[in-house]
């Protein structure tokens, strides 16, 4: 089975180049796109997601919010939270549903230790 | 006024580039005032400068404060973060740390003002320049005072004449009861000229992204 990731961004733009970024690390990935967080769950009702890729400002509910929740329902989800927003309390609202911090604008090198960590997670689990 | 109309994609990518230096600046801020600053998610709107004075009145009745710092490049024009009369002493008080007594303060407002504005404006700015790949060159901040409308006017322009790519971005700091905004003006060569840059750099992620895993 593939890995399947969510990305959740209220930016198209950002979206695709997250899912760049992303095909570059691990090419054979399953990407699912989401445009708030209302359309993830959606997504996460309908299907089985192993990774997720979090904006945090957006419209509605913001992405540390939507963490919270995915987090209460995967437990060991690797969780990642995309933002140039380093505020202390935005980092450490993060650490306390243990979501990881990726820097805005997304690239290759920035997520690479996310996703190594995730894979490491993964395989744990399985 | 529609001869700038930016498409879709467009939009979004100037708002995604606002939203990561704004971002940026709501850091550097915090770190000035010691509260979080939190931040809607930015609007942006191609208006007139009437207009975007209008707006602003709807929202804000009182008189207004703005910092203001010129930008020159591939594309000119005037940043201006922008606050109510009434926070402008608080938002002074809050990036000195309480220190300083209410003489003092009243001394040292213009200056921190200037300051704050500087930082998030310049951190704007310079995530837009980077992004774009194109550098800005950025003029020292100044300090004015009056009505929407007032901020908006410029004595080089006919008021029906040069537009405003007003970015609407809401910052608060609820411990000191502190709101802004954030607004560009530009003429009508330097939008056309930011435009021609978000196509570039939409090409450059969407144009080699392997479109049909989409």
């Amino acid at each position: 089975m593939p890995v399947t990731v969510l990305i959740v961004d209220d930016s198209k733009l950002a979206r695709i180049n997250a899912g760049k970024a992303l095909t570059q690390l691990q090419p054979e990935w399953r990407r699912v796109e989401a445009g708030s967080a209302a359309e993830a769950l959606e997504v996460l009702e309908r299907e089985a997601v192993d990774v997720a890729l979090v904006d945090f400002n957006m419209q509605d509910k913001d992405g540390l919010e939507l963490a919270g929740e995915l987090r209460e329902a995967h437990p060991v989800m690797p969780i990642a939270i995309i933002t140039a927003n380093i505020q202390a309390e935005i980092i450490s609202r993060a650490r306390a549903i243990n979501a990881s911090f990726v820097a805005k604008p997304l690239t290759a090198e920035g997520l690479q230790g996310f996703i190594s960590g995730a894979l490491l997670r993964l395989r744990a689990k399985s | 006024m529609t001869a700038v109309e930016l498409t879709e994609l467009e939009q979004d990518a100037l708002t995604e580039v606002v939203n990561i230096g704004v971002s940026r600046a709501a850091a550097s801020l915090r770190k000035m005032v010691g509260y979080q600053v939190l931040l809607s998610v930015p609007a942006v709107e191609i208006v007139t400068r009437e207009k975007a004075g209008a707006l602003l009145g709807e929202r804000e009745s009182s008189d207004l404060v703005a910092v203001r710092q010129s930008f020159s490049g591939a594309f000119s024009g005037r940043a201006m973060l922008i606050f109510p009369q009434e926070n402008s002493l608080e938002l002074a008080r809050a990036v000195t740390g309480d220190e300083l007594s209410d003489d003092d303060l009243a001394d040292m407002e213009e200056e921190a003002l200037a300051e704050t504005g500087n930082v998030i404006l310049n951190s704007c700015l310079a995530t837009m320049a980077n992004m774009l790949k194109r550098p800005l060159a950025m003029s020292i901040p100044t300090v004015t005072r009056g009505s929407g409308a007032a901020l908006f006017h410029d004595d080089q322009l006919p008021d029906d004449e040069g537009l405003v790519l007003f970015l609407y971005i809401n910052f608060s700091i609820r411990q000191r009861d502190l709101r802004g905004y954030i607004a560009m003006l530009m003429d009508m060569p330097s939008l056309h000229a930011l435009k021609a840059l978000l196509a570039e750099f939409i090409e450059q992620i969407v144009g080699d992204s392997d479109a049909g895993q989409h």
